[in-house]
């Protein structure tokens, strides 16, 4: 395997970036809808069906409504959805079908550009879906500001690292019909285990272990400390498992990608 | 003066030796190509020729400019057109070509009036606005190729440009790259059709399982290595095998059919017709047909 070079990164990379941004923006109003009307559907089945069961909670030495406890894990679920679908199923089309990354390589691009830019086009759509979501979220009154406005570089940070995994997922599987098992065994335990939609201390101390090694989690933490105004020194520790991780997984994913394509 | 210089170049997987230490060499305003069977080994040399695929031995300048140290500046200065469809199907045509004019750096403005010339050049000028799906394949190669020009190159490479095409379209392209020739582009292509590499090319490989078996220009190899004409005779029965038997000719038996290749003259045809018989015989010029499968042997490669 080989590692790529800084030097081997130009700033050709947003080409790629902006052949992405070009196909999305012919269609923005139609995929600008599900991050502007998910969190209101969300909102009225937790808000108004589930809250009446759970009322309120305890959480940080506050007492909070559930929808409002869920409102920044919303977010942060659609920062980890909109990038890691982008470099599984969008970036394997693209790769394999539409033989898009043959034709850029004969281009003055190199393959290692033609991965990052297609990482960094999957971080931004998790910047697009977070920011709007956010608006919708901010107009119920749900999030706290300024430091709700922290989203924005936690949405291209949480959305680097997801990206990273998915074309990862890309570079390891033979077929498409394969990405169902990473989103079988990571993507939907996270979903559901990373203090989304109950306190992490609600589980047994082994799973609350575990836990803390899923992204999502650090991610929640973080969207929802900043969103709601939870200020900790363990949000610090999140950041760093959220930097470093990503400082790893975003060359390996390079790495790997370069090992499937070139033969 | 040369183009590209390909020296001893060699591409191995496992225990297949794809290419074998194959040179050669490209001059400036020539067409070459590179002739052979499917799996000769000939889209491993064009990918090694731009970078897509690393070589495992070997030298490759292009431009004067030694692909490992200036492989940029190498590919901003040639176009290639793949032998697979790789235009973008989120993209319309005019927007394939300006979009691809991006990854070169050159201007919306010059990329737009590129575009435009390029449409004009192989009509496709109404087409413009249409998606890459509703494209015949005759169209999504000449898309191909424009694209493939986009950046003004200084070589252009084709992997089998024509194949899968029906005649029009085939005559069409070949047109086109013969009028680009004029204008002084140099072009390396690789082909299995030999009208093709006869009609475009100055001087050609034949390559077969990685190795170069002849170079040379196609009509002096052919009148070397074959003759000037071949005499084919159909469902040849005894007394036509007695007949050549005391001819000294070259013949060539493929069981129901017989192939006598002649280097000067059609006396020989002429007695056969005369004497023995003349239903099935058929004299005509010796090609590039004939050296090739003289050359790379008949039997089915896939």
């Amino acid at each position: 395997m080989i590692w790529p070079r800084p030097a081997q990164i130009s700033r050709r990379t947003l080409r790629v970036w902006q052949r992405n941004f070009t196909v999305y923006s012919r269609t923005w109003k139609i995929s600008f809808l599900p991050p502007l009307l998910e969190p209101l559907l969300y909102i009225l089945a937790f808000g108004v069906g589930l809250a009446v069961m759970v009322g309120e909670l305890q959480y940080g030495g506050r007492v909070l409504s559930y929808t409002v406890f869920i409102a920044p894990a919303l977010v942060s679920v659609a920062i980890m959805y909109n990038a890691f679908f982008e470099t599984t199923y969008n970036s394997f089309v693209r790769m394999y079908w539409q033989k898009t990354y043959d034709a850029l390589l004969a281009t003055p691009l190199n393959l290692e550009e033609i991965i990052l830019g297609e990482m960094l086009w999957a971080a931004t759509k998790s910047l697009i879906a977070a920011t709007l979501m956010s608006i919708v979220i901010s107009l119920c009154g749900l999030f706290e500001f300024p430091g709700a406005l922290m989203l924005i570089p936690l949405a291209l940070l949480g959305g680097l690292l997801f990206a990273a995994l998915g074309m990862i997922c890309t570079a390891l599987v033979p077929g498409i019909e394969m990405f169902n098992l990473p989103i079988f065994l990571g993507v939907t335990p996270m979903f559901l285990f990373s203090g989304t939609f109950f306190p992490l201390q609600n589980l047994p101390g082994w799973a609350q272990a575990v836990a803390q090694l899923l992204p999502l989690t650090h991610l929640v933490a973080l969207v929802r400390g900043c969103s709601l105004h939870f200020w900790s020194g363990t949000l610090w520790l999140s950041l760093l498992y959220l930097l470093m991780a990503t400082a790893v997984l975003l060359p390996l994913a390079i790495a790997l990608m370069v090992r499937r394509i070139v033969k | 003066m040369d183009i590209v210089q390909v020296e001893s170049l060699r591409k191995t997987y496992g225990d297949l030796h794809a290419v074998k230490d194959i040179s050669f060499n490209v001059r400036k305003g020539e067409c070459f190509g590179l002739l052979g069977p499917n799996g000769a080994g000939k889209t491993t040399t064009i990918r090694m020729l731009y970078g897509y695929t690393p070589r495992d031995a070997g030298k490759l300048t292009l431009f004067g400019l030694d692909i490992d140290d200036d492989i940029r500046e190498i590919k901003r200065r040639i176009g290639i057109c793949q032998q697979e469809d790789s235009l973008d199907p989120d993209l319309s045509v005019l927007e394939n070509l300006v979009g691809y004019a991006r990854y070169f750096s050159i201007s919306k403005q010059r990329s737009v009036q590129r575009a435009a010339e390029l449409l004009e050049f192989f009509a496709l000028q109404s087409r413009a606005s249409d998606k890459i799906a509703i494209l015949s394949g005759g169209l999504k190669r000449r898309l191909m190729l424009a694209r493939a020009l986009v950046n003004d190159p200084e070589l252009l490479i084709l992997d089998e440009p024509t194949t899968g095409l029906d005649p029009q379209s085939r005559q069409l392209l070949w047109e086109k790259l013969a009028a680009l020739k004029r204008r002084g582009l140099s072009i390396l292509l690789t082909t299995h059709y030999m009208e093709e590499a006869e009609r475009l090319c100055d001087r050609l490989v034949i390559v077969d399982h990685g190795e170069i078996l002849v170079e040379g220009k196609p009509s002096n190899l052919v009148r070397e290595r074959v003759g000037h004409s071949v005499l084919e005779i159909a469902e040849p029965d005894q007394k036509v095998r007695d007949f050549l038997a005391a001819e000294t000719c070259r013949v060539e038996d493929l069981g129901n059919r017989l192939l006598v290749y002649l280097d000067d003259g059609d006396q020989l045809f002429l007695k056969l017709t005369r004497e023995v018989r003349t239903e099935g015989c058929t004299l005509r010029p010796a090609g590039l047909e004939d050296l090739f499968l003289k050359l790379t042997g008949r039997e089915l490669r896939e």
